[in-house]
């Protein structure tokens, strides 16, 4: 699933983060959730979601072609996989993780976020 | 492993430096459950009697609960406790947001502060790494300049709770601020912060939390979301949140007006609910884990200046709004700005200055003992008093203390009308019709807060009701209130669920204004901690530790008994004076009525002191 944000509709609450650490790593632990939320407080009082969109960049930098599209999405191969971490780097959006295992993590397209956040404000891309 | 719990209690001794990290006992997670179960236990065992509250050997404990940054509804909670400047006894105070879930990501079930830094420090917790920064330039600035400042400092990734002057200054209702509009509010937590010296604390946490079924817990977490999704409330509360109440108050004569004389306000559609949506908001503003914020973060125009505010939330709105009159809500939410700058909890704040307008008024206080002359429904005057109070500067300094030490200053029978129990100001639900609500006030731990039990619901439908059902049904023709027949059951019953939800670490809004059902608790707690326990085996822990707050009051205040139980005399003597309740009051004998059935229910002396059986019969010590 691609995703798209309505970043109006954002209250903040991180369920989304919550639940994507649960969903992709089995922990709670949104530290390594794959996607951030900024609050632009005390002015000018908003939310922005920096969020996966499955632009392809890591997978564009990676040198060992370990990340590939398969249905409109990039997943990584860990087969592949040398954790030189060059795609972590290459995010143009800052939502790769190092997990502890020393292996990068990306967003996978699950949909948990969508199904729960509280506000539809992460939502399936249709477009 | 304790499962559900982060496993240690961080403990500073701001003073020395002195840090101890301590695994958190079983038995004390087994018997207290966490939040306020381990800040009612952990202050009871540590504070000797004769404490000065203002002093090093007072603590600040900051407890998660064991639900406390899990995937369920409202798992954001931080429950504070100290003993009280306020009320020299039992002091706590809660608070969304973020920072509790932060700390435990940071493996800590709670925070025990002690001693006192020698200038104006931060603490800072990254994950294991802990460090007290000395930092004077932060001395004086707001609590949301300090939090802004230190959050460019640190990053956006440390969650961090501030004081402002007020707390530096050791206001009694000093509160502590989080998240640029969540507060700790009440009891003067901020206060004893500011006599530690410490101006903020600043968690980061990366790591996990130990779940006993992870997969369990996950799935039962999104079906707890899926069932609120589902609750009509969900659609018709959250967008209004707590303000949503104002009217139907209003509409049943609870609402407080000029000081409590009255408790119906003419403006209420200026000041309500619809008021903060159609000329405030901006975005709603959720804690963690919210499915139904009731944060509306908003821009307020004044002649006085403009502001971003979080709120008006409904307490605010009473206080500010109804008990100093100000009629326009943007005048209310620029009040309410003021107070989370300077740091005071708006609801003990806008009690004392609608005091202190009465006291004008009556002739007690004068023109030159204030500075200028004030009046009900003036911003500007609300504004003066608020700065005089955090500065402790003239009148403020007096009335820094809260009504109960300035009507004793001031005299002139002014402790007639000093609206508070044991010293901690009423909030937002004036109850000379509402007897249950009475003495939910009369009885609470901390003094005259709604929190512990919200029996107006009950004293009005005589129902369970939610919030949203009471306020679509409003009024209604159910006005005859005034009798006290079965109403301390339910306020006892409610002093055990209400806390509950402070101490698991987790917001009782969902249950309490949409009708979320607490069996889902019962279900997500064992599959979190890999304990089974029923909803009513949960309330037997909060009923003890309403026993163990209380045997806390005996051992802190001297001879606490049931005069530290009664309502100020207005509300026994005076008659209200406007609205659908004008002409009532709640006679002296009622009340006694009910204060003998309660202590006798709750196992107390007729001087409502816990007897020997009682505390055995608690397995207390």
């Amino acid at each position: 699933m691609k995703l798209q944000v309505k970043e109006d509709r954002c209250s903040g609450c991180n369920v989304c983060r919550v639940v994507c650490t649960l969903e992709n790593f089995s922990t709670v632990q949104p530290s390594q959730a794959l996607l951030k939320i900024k609050g632009l407080f005390p002015d000018p009082g908003k939310y922005e979601i920096a969020y996966c969109n499955q632009c392809g960049v890591c997978a564009g930098e990676c040198p060992e072609e370990a990340i590939k599209e398969v249905n409109s999405e990039y997943d990584i191969d860990y087969d592949l996989c040398t954790q030189c971490l060059i795609c972590v780097d290459s995010c143009p959006f800052d939502v790769m993780v190092v997990l502890e295992s020393g292996y990068p993590a990306k967003c996978t397209g699950c949909g948990k976020c969508v199904e729960l956040c509280p506000r539809d404000a992460v939502l399936a891309d249709q477009g | 492993m304790l499962h559900g719990y982060a496993g240690k209690i961080l403990k500073i001794n701001v003073g020395s430096g002195k840090q101890v990290a301590e695994n958190t006992p079983p038995e004390l997670a087994e018997q207290y459950l966490g939040g306020r179960g381990f800040v009612a236990r952990l202050l009871y065992d540590s504070i000797e009697p004769g404490t000065d509250p203002l002093g090093p050997a007072n603590l600040v404990v900051i407890a998660t609960g064991p639900l406390s940054g899990h995937l369920l509804p409202g798992s954001g909670k931080t429950h504070f406790g100290t003993l009280s400047p306020a009320t020299g006894g039992y002091g706590d105070s809660n608070m969304g947001g973020h920072f509790g879930p932060a700390l435990k990501y940071a493996g800590y079930d709670c925070l025990v502060l002690e001693g006192a830094a020698e200038k104006l420090s931060t603490i800072v917790i990254d994950n294991d790494k802990i460090e007290i920064v000395e930092d004077e330039t932060l001395q004086g600035k707001g609590a949301l300049v300090a939090e802004k400042i230190l959050k460019e400092r640190l990053g956006e990734d440390f969650q961090i709770i501030t004081i402002g002057p007020a707390g530096e200054n050791k206001v009694a209702f000093a509160c502590i601020s989080h998240d640029f509009g969540r507060q700790a509010g009440r009891t003067g937590v901020a206060a004893v912060l500011g006599s530690k010296n410490i101006k903020a604390v600043a968690v980061r946490g990366t790591g996990s939390i130990p779940v006993y079924n992870a997969k369990g817990a996950q799935q039962k977490g999104e079906a707890m979301y899926k069932v609120c999704f589902a609750k009509p409330g969900f659609k018709t509360w959250t967008p209004y949140g707590t303000a949503s109440i104002t009217s139907w108050v209003n509409e049943v004569g609870a609402f407080p007006t000029r000081n409590f004389q009255s408790s119906f306000a003419e403006f209420h559609n200026k000041i309500n609910g619809q008021a903060v949506v159609d000329k405030l908001l901006i975005t709603d503003k959720g804690c963690f884990g919210c499915p139904t914020p009731c944060g509306k973060y908003g821009y307020a125009k004044t002649a006085l200046g403009n502001a971003y505010v979080e709120g008006p939330e409904y307490e605010s709105i009473a206080t500010l709004g109804g008990s100093c009159c100000l009629e326009e809500i943007e005048e209310v939410a620029y009040a309410n700005y003021v107070c989370d700058q300077l740091g005071l909890d708006t609801i003990s704040a806008g009690v004392v200055v609608s005091f202190a307008m009465e006291c004008f008024e009556k002739g007690v206080i004068n023109t030159a003992e204030i500075g200028r002359s004030i009046s009900f429904g003036s911003l500007d005057d609300v504004v003066y008093l608020l700065e005089k109070i955090a500065a402790c500067e003239g009148i403020g300094a007096v009335l820094a203390g809260g009504v109960k030490p300035a009507s004793a200053a001031f005299g002139g029978g002014s402790e007639q009308y000093a609206i508070h129990v044991k010293g901690l100001e009423w909030s937002g639900y004036e109850c000379r019709n509402a007897p249950g609500m009475m003495l939910s006030y009369m009885t609470a731990d901390v003094g005259a807060h709604h929190n512990r039990s919200w029996a107006l619901g009950y004293d009005i439908s005589q129902s369970d009701a939610d919030v949203s059902e009471l306020i679509k049904a409003g009024a209604g023709g159910k006005m005859d209130v005034s009798s006290p027949e079965g109403k301390v059951d339910h306020v006892i019953s409610m002093q055990h669920s209400r806390p509950l939800y402070d101490t698991l670490g987790i917001c009782r809004l969902q249950t309490m204004e949409i009708g979320f059902e607490t069996v889902h608790y019962e279900e997500v707690f064992e599959l979190i901690t890999g304990r089974k326990l029923s909803w009513a085996e949960m309330l037997a822990i909060s009923e003890k530790i309403w026993q163990l707050t209380r045997l806390f009051n005996v051992k802190h205040i001297d001879g606490f008994g049931r005069s530290w139980d009664y309502p100020p005399r207005r509300f026994m003597e005076e008659p209200v004076t406007s609205g659908p309740n004008e002409g009532r009051y709640i006679k002296k004998e009622i009340l006694d009525k009910m204060l003998d059935e309660y202590y006798e229910k709750r196992g107390w002396d007729s001087n409502g002191i816990p007897t020997p059986e009682t505390i055995k019969a608690y397995g207390l010590k």
